[in-house]
């Protein structure tokens, strides 16, 4: 058994993809890396430029990609199912965040205006060394991190799965985002993070530096989808599905699940707070309602809308319910809630594997007709 | 002999009081004597005449000393007192002779002691005013003057009055009298009386005795006094800290009957099928609504029977929120059964819809909806607690509730068989029991009694289309933290969780003491997955 194991895992990591499937990826990630260089070098009358509020748009939604990609790998594949991926996405933003605002100010020693508000007359501890990108960079990936892993430990380890999971992951979000909404906890309050001014000493507000963002938010998400294949195509991705369909059986056959969860659990944690950080320089506020429930359920249904399990599916949906939600909102915004109410019910029901699982089915049906 | 007159005087006051009519006249008038002070040359004997005024406390006295604030009173060259009527006509308080006005008549000028003499008069005759909020208004001023002069008549206004409320507020002003006074027994034993009287607005009165200035010397050069004010101080803190403990737990347990009632029905889907219903929030709000759709109805057909619409409503919510809960369960949930993740979602999406949908209706304000009469006011414990019988009502509806859905789970056909599939679905389905439809009646049980939490939660808090969302996360919690499919659990978990609020709360503010709860629930739920009280048997997964 072991050896069918490895076969396959050897098998399966020499290639993530088939040529034609890179070909692919290849021509899509093109097509969205010309986006920002056809905003900068067409004059915006020219019938192939892109306008700067699309860029912005898209630059967002590449980074929800991202969140829905990272909840994905937990539920999708391990079936863990977190209403809690808002708070790691708020944390990696807030984590940048405390850089932006220090290199908002003409020397990061002078304190934020909130802080003011507060009669402070220096930082309190969790805000020292965030001057320095490096230090800003390392705690979006180290606190989200830290705490995924400590509450998986305890969380995995007592065995809680199902919906107590979901319950209790909504639970600690909820928490923090109290948390954050208080003054005196040293995060802005109610209005958080904004007026950013500089990242790394570039205009943050120019659209080179957006372009850039762009670009490493779409390089980011492409790594990540490279990374997640190479999990999930890996003997560790096999148990993690195997935990998915029945944890209890792969108990039984000698697995210990508690590391396969954790790894996982704090991988996509740590993935989610990646999007967070480059998702603020872009939208340029970080608040604590982005760590409200209706957040975090919004990003399931990103991941249920694309179709879980896959790859691929969660960055369609992402992208599909963010477009829809812009549309509705410019156009009817009165009805946004009872659409994306209508998509939660309807998904659920009617298509369990989302679009791309819709997209097999007709492609096979096709397949069937054809020869 | 003067003993004698004054209460004589007081009786004739009963008389007054009791026929004012026939015997005003008496009561009109003023001694000769008491007024002959002011007469005089010296400001001593003019203090010393209107303090006596004040003390008489006659409707004559009153119009005297209304007279001398208005700067209406006239002294004529042979010493007689006549009160001003306009510019030609003059009142003798003697005689309550009215006449024209003497030429040599010159209007008496007050300097400020003396109007501070006339402040405190007017405040003693107002002791004895027929008017009961004047009475209370001049008990409190005496409160913070604190003259011992003051005693006696205090004493005397403490005899005749009849309203509790003002007398407490006499004696306070009785003991303050009697602190400053020069004899140490008797502000030895005004301290103990104030100890005894538990009442918190004496605390700086005291502190002030038992503080010691930066130089070492203490105000009350008494040690026995000060030993009493220490005793006494400790004695009011403890009484304050008894009523802030009581005053917690009624609190936290009006909280937790809310949190019981919000998270009843949930605990009856979720232990019955496993559901999550996150549209239960919104059926709590529907609930709400309802009530005040009632309320509306009843303003309009009913207006002489506003002060019931509450129990009108209540069949109302029940039967609302129960229809669209089983309408919910037969199009939706029902095709969802043992994929609780894809419930979750759906009835997520029910929810929006739900929300948006009354936000359409109803607009995005929220609405007004009145306590009843017989639910507003409170009664008061211990001095100054003040149970609000809402509150109180809805303690008792929630434990109503839980009675009858024990009633209902334990003594009926339904009940049986609600509990037959909550412990084996598919042996109960084997044995004949149509879980489809029990399923729905479950369902829609459970949502109706989110409907009656509904009409309860319209009774203390604002009616919005948010209302459910600020409940969600909490019902949950206690569902968890009591266990699934047990009613025991449901009531302990809530009760338990809101006196636990109430009582942090003071101590670390009222966000702190929430996400406490929730760290602790997170916590609690590692140790005991299963909640507090977990099912018994072999229910493996």
């Amino acid at each position: 058994m072991s050896v069918m194991h490895t076969t396959i895992a050897r098998h399966s990591s020499s290639r993530l993809y088939s040529g034609s499937t890179w070909t692919g990826i290849a021509i899509v990630v093109a097509f969205f890396a010309c986006l920002p260089a056809l905003n900068l070098f067409f004059p915006v009358d020219h019938p192939l430029h892109v306008s700067s509020f699309t860029v912005a748009l898209i630059g967002k939604f590449l980074c929800y990609a991202l969140a829905a990609l990272a909840l994905d790998l937990v539920w999708g594949y391990t079936g863990i199912l977190s209403l809690g991926h808002g708070l790691f996405f708020a944390l990696g933003g807030y984590a940048h965040g405390m850089y932006l605002m220090r290199a908002a100010k003409s020397s990061p020693e002078i304190l934020p205006d909130f802080m003011g508000f507060l009669s402070w007359k220096t930082f309190p501890w969790f805000w020292s060394f965030t001057e320095h990108f490096w230090y800003a960079m390392l705690l979006v990936v180290l606190v989200p991190g830290v705490l995924a892993f400590m509450f998986g430990y305890f969380a995995f380890r007592s065995r809680i799965k199902g919906v107590y999971f979901s319950i209790i992951t909504q639970a600690l979000t909820f928490a923090a985002m109290l948390l954050f909404f208080r003054n005196e906890t040293g995060f802005g309050g109610n209005n958080g993070f904004t007026d950013f001014k500089k990242i790394l000493g570039f205009d943050i507000t120019s659209a080179d530096t957006r372009a850039v963002l762009y670009w490493v938010s779409l390089a980011t998400l492409l790594g990540s989808l490279i990374l997640a294949r190479a999990i999930t195509q890996s003997k560790l991705g096999r148990v993690l599905t195997a935990i998915r369909d029945s944890e209890s059986r792969l108990r039984f056959l000698g697995y210990e699940p508690l590391g396969f969860k954790l790894f996982i659990w704090t991988v996509s944690a740590i993935l989610c707070g990646i999007a967070g950080a480059l998702y603020v320089p872009q939208v340029g506020i970080i608040n604590p309602s982005e760590m409200s429930t209706e957040n975090s359920i919004e990003m399931v249904i990103w991941v249920a809308t694309g179709g879980r399990g896959t790859l691929i599916g969660p960055i369609i949906g992402a992208g599909t319910i963010n477009g829809l939600k812009t549309w509705f909102t410019s156009v009817f915004p009165e009805f946004w809630l009872y659409a994306l109410g209508l998509i939660f019910v309807l998904v659920t029901l009617f298509l369990p594997q989302g679009i791309v699982g819709l997209a097999r089915q007709l492609g096979q049906r096709f397949k069937r007709i054809k020869p | 002999m003067r003993l004698t007159y004054r209460s004589f005087k007081r009786w004739l006051l009963a008389f007054v009081l009791v026929l004012p009519l026939q015997l005003s006249f008496a009561a009109e008038l003023v001694e000769p004597q008491v007024l002959s002070g002011l007469a005089g040359d010296s400001n001593d004997e003019r203090a010393k005449s209107i303090t006596a005024l004040g003390l008489l406390s006659t409707p004559g006295a009153a119009v005297v000393l209304a007279a001398l604030g208005d700067g209406n009173v006239l002294i004529t060259s042979d010493g007689r007192i006549l009160l001003a009527r306009g510019d030609q006509q003059v009142f003798d308080p003697t005689t309550g002779v009215t006449q024209a006005r003497p030429s040599d008549a010159q209007s008496l000028t007050l300097n400020n002691r003396l109007r501070r003499a006339l402040q405190s008069a007017l405040a003693s005759s107002e002791l004895f005013s027929a008017q009961t909020s004047t009475r209370l208004a001049a008990a409190q001023r005496l409160q913070k003057e604190a003259d011992p002069a003051r005693a006696p008549l205090i004493e005397r206004a403490l005899n005749a009055e009849r309203d509790q409320n003002i007398r407490r507020a006499l004696e306070v002003a009785l003991a303050s009298a009697a602190i400053k006074s020069p004899d140490a027994v008797i502000r030895r034993n005004a301290i103990i009386a104030l100890g005894e009287s538990k009442n918190a607005a004496f605390k700086p009165a005291l502190l002030a005795i038992v503080t010691a200035s930066s130089s070492g010397q203490y105000a009350e050069p008494d040690d026995t006094v000060r030993a009493a004010a220490t005793l006494a101080l400790k004695q009011i803190e403890q009484h304050q800290t008894l009523i802030s403990w009581v005053g917690n737990i009624f609190f936290g347990i009006s909280l937790g009957s809310v949190l019981l009632l919000a998270a009843i029905g949930l605990a009856i889907t979720f232990g019955l099928m496993g559901v999550i219903n996150m549209a239960h929030g919104e059926l709590l709000m529907i609930g709400a609504y309802a009530t005040y759709i009632v309320q509306s109805l009843f303003k309009q057909w009913l207006p002489g029977w506003m002060d019931w619409y509450v129990l009108a409503a209540l069949p109302v919510a029940f039967l609302v929120t129960a229809i669209v809960g089983m309408a919910l369960e037969r199009t939706v949930i029902r095709w969802l059964y043992g994929r609780p993740l894809e419930t979750l979602l759906a009835t997520w999406g029910i929810s929006l819809i739900l929300m948006q949908a009354v936000r359409s209706i109803f607009g995005a304000q929220n609405v007004e909806v009145a306590n009843p009469s017989w639910m507003s006011g409170g009664i008061t414990v211990l001095g100054n607690l003040t149970l609000s019988y809402n509150r109180l009502v809805i303690i008792g509806f929630a434990f109503f509730v839980v009675m009858a859905v024990w009633l209902v789970l334990n003594y009926t056909r339904l009940g049986l068989f609600v509990r037959a599939i909550t412990q084996n679905r598919q042996m109960a389905d084997c044995v004949g029991v149509p879980t489809g439809r029990v399923d729905m009646l479950a369902f829609g049980l459970g949502s109706g009694i989110a409907g009656l939490a509904g009409v309860a939660l319209s009774q203390l808090s604002n009616v919005g289309p948010d209302l459910g969302r600020g409940y969600i996360v909490d019902s949950f919690m206690v569902v968890v933290l009591g266990g699934v499919g047990q009613l025991a659990g449901t009531v302990v978990a809530a009760l338990g969780l809101g006196i636990l609020n109430k009582i942090i709360e003071p101590f670390w503010g009222a966000v702190i003491a929430k996400i406490a709860i929730l760290l602790f629930i997170v916590l609690f739920v590692q140790k005991r997955p299963q909640g507090l009280f977990a099912p018994k048997g072999r229910s493996a997964e």
